[in-house]
């Protein structure tokens, strides 16, 4: 009962893999279109928000099929990387892990856009007259004293990775071994006689994962938070 | 050094416009809360920009609105001692002293970390955190934060004002050690006389974000139009004096200054050595005749220079006492009483002398 076949073992592998890949890739930009919308004065500063935020309130199933258009073999973007750097990702477990930073994206940047807003800005203010350029500002004020906040955006981003269907089942399908994650899994084990007890497996390490996910972002953000105000 | 500022800065309902040059060594920007006094110290450091005007310091131009020049706060080295401090929370006192050291070439720093921690006497402070820091040694790993960055001027905005009494007077020596050793011009807001009256050697006063007086602090303290703005019943007149001898038998030492003797309770200092006084316009009592029978130590001759104008029931009065100039505050009964009039000679009784430094 206890014990998992072959197949789900590999969606279980999967998923872990393309979830740490969307949350390591997507981490730099998130943190600084979060810093551009938590600190920036541009034009477009609403409609880069709202393009950042709009995976949230779209139907995942919408969001999929617009990467399927635009990264697809025909889609202009996909023709593209194709054409000039041979790189397919539709139907690839790369292309899952696109779809899964898409739709985790929200979250990061905002969990990470707060804690930069909490930074008080007079210490940014202070460092710049010691002599520290804006980029050296960011870097060695604002960035540290905001990393609970990124640490809790990025495992946010990895467990929403971890969850994700809509959007990846769209784009790049339910292939076993390829873009056959944990939820696709699930979800083909519930559409055949006898799947019942695989996907009550499943269900078990999707929410296992899920809670340890949440406690070690507890932890860390412990630890991070501790040595900033440390005494 | 020379620190030239003219600029125009709408703040709300205000205005802030403010003219002066200075070239002083501690250079206090003076007056009441609100007359303007942080937003020029932020618009010399760049964190404001001005509307209209035009920074240089030593012959640099940091800001000036016609030509476009306005050189971003991390290329100005200009250093700036906040209020509350701004230390970095997530750093050890040695790495907030040492953090603008890393953005300046070899060739521009100057002065050591050791003297710098030395001066300031944090050396046991080091490897804590700011948030185990009492209130003044904040202040004083401020202090030596901003100096390590090696700016060619010093800001300091009122940085006693969030401080008791206690660490005001553990942290004044500091700043005059500072002035006196760092070889660095400091530009010192604050909005207490008696900070001023002991640090100051140029005063630029403000009122309702324009400066109405600018210049040496003895002269800009001792005038009697200035009063209101420069800090009403706390106003007063500077005295410069020296150490003339000490009585032993009442631990007592006696200052010399221009109007006369004045009696003080004994200083640690010998015979020679300068002194700055602080009388403040409320501690001065007039007679027209020599007072007898008084237990007051202090009457000092000189006459009546001028009678400012009456506010409610007071008025101040310029004394002239051999050039040396006092303040008093009087009733209006008083003045028409003693027939108080420019030439009068007359006897002023001192009852409280305060010493401005220490």
């Amino acid at each position: 009962m206890l014990e998992l076949t072959p197949e789900e073992l590999t969606a279980v592998r999967l998923s872990l893999k393309v979830a740490l890949w969307a949350t390591v890739v997507s981490l730099p930009f998130g943190i600084l279109i979060a810093w551009a919308l938590a600190r920036g004065r541009f034009w477009g500063r609403s409609v880069l928000n709202g393009l950042v935020h709009l995976p949230l309130i779209l139907p995942p199933v919408v969001t999929g099929y617009i990467l399927l258009l635009l990264f697809g073999r025909r889609g202009p973007i996909g023709q593209f990387l194709a054409e000039a750097f041979g790189i397919v990702i539709a139907f690839r477990w790369t292309g899952a892990v696109l779809a899964c930073a898409v739709m985790g994206f929200p979250l990061l940047v905002r969990a990470i856009r707060l804690s930069i807003e909490a930074v008080d800005v007079r210490l940014e203010e202070a460092a710049g007259t010691l002599g520290a350029h804006p980029l050296w500002v960011f870097a060695t004020v604002t960035l540290p004293l905001s990393l609970p906040g990124i640490i809790a955006g990025a495992i946010l981003g990895f467990a929403k990775a971890m969850g994700e269907f809509g959007a990846t089942i769209t784009f790049v399908s339910n292939i076993p071994g390829e873009t056959q994650t944990l939820p696709s899994a699930i979800y083909t084990l519930t559409q055949i006689p006898g799947g019942d007890a695989g996907a009550m497996r499943l269900t078990a390490i999707s929410v296992a994962i899920s809670l340890g996910a949440l406690l070690a972002s507890e932890w860390l953000a412990r630890i991070v938070e501790r040595r900033i105000r440390r005494s | 050094m020379s620190l030239e500022v003219d600029v125009e800065l709408r703040l709300g309902e205000m205005t802030l416009a403010a003219r002066f040059a200075t070239a002083g060594r501690l250079t206090a920007l003076f007056g009441r809360s609100g007359a303007g006094k942080t937003s020029l110290v932020n618009v010399i450091a760049g964190l404001t920009r001005p509307d209209r005007g035009r920074i240089a310091v030593d012959g640099t131009v940091l800001v000036d609105t016609i030509r476009g020049i306005h050189l971003p706060p991390h290329r100005r080295r200009i250093g700036y001692v906040f209020q509350e401090g701004r230390l970095f929370p997530h750093l050890t006192v040695r790495q907030n002293l040492t953090y603008g050291r890393w953005f300046k070439p070899v060739a521009a720093r100057w002065g050591s970390f050791d003297g710098v921690v030395d001066m300031l006497g944090i050396g046991a402070l080091l490897d804590r955190r700011p948030a185990l820091l009492s209130g003044g040694e904040k202040q004083r790993v401020a202090i030596g934060r901003a100096l390590l960055s090696s700016p060619r001027l010093l800001l300091m905005d009122e940085p006693l004002a969030a401080l008791d009494e206690a660490r005001k007077a553990e942290i004044l020596p500091y700043i005059e050690r500072l002035r006196d050793e760092a070889g660095v011009p400091i530009v010192y807001v604050s909005h207490a006389v008696s900070e001023v009256a002991r640090l100051a050697a140029t005063v630029v006063l403000l009122a309702a974000g324009r400066v109405v007086a600018t210049g040496d602090a003895v002269a800009v303290l001792g005038r009697l139009d200035l009063m209101p703005a420069a800090g009403g019943r706390e106003g007063g007149a500077v005295l410069e004096a020296t150490v003339a001898r000490h009585d032993d038998r009442y631990d007592l030492t006696i200052l010399a200054c221009a109007g006369g003797e004045v009696v003080v309770p004994r200083l640690d200092r010998p015979p020679g050595s300068p002194a700055r006084l602080r009388i403040q316009a409320r501690d001065v009592m007039i007679a027209t005749a020599e007072p007898h029978g008084i237990s007051a130590q202090n009457v000092l001759r000189g006459q009546v220079a001028e009678i400012g104008q009456p506010s409610g029931g007071g008025v101040d009065i310029r004394l002239d006492c051999g050039g040396q100039v006092l303040l008093a505050s009087l009733t209006r009964r008083a003045v028409d009483q003693l027939d108080l009039h420019p030439g009068l000679a007359v006897f002023a009784v001192v009852k409280t002398v305060a010493l401005a430094d220490s």
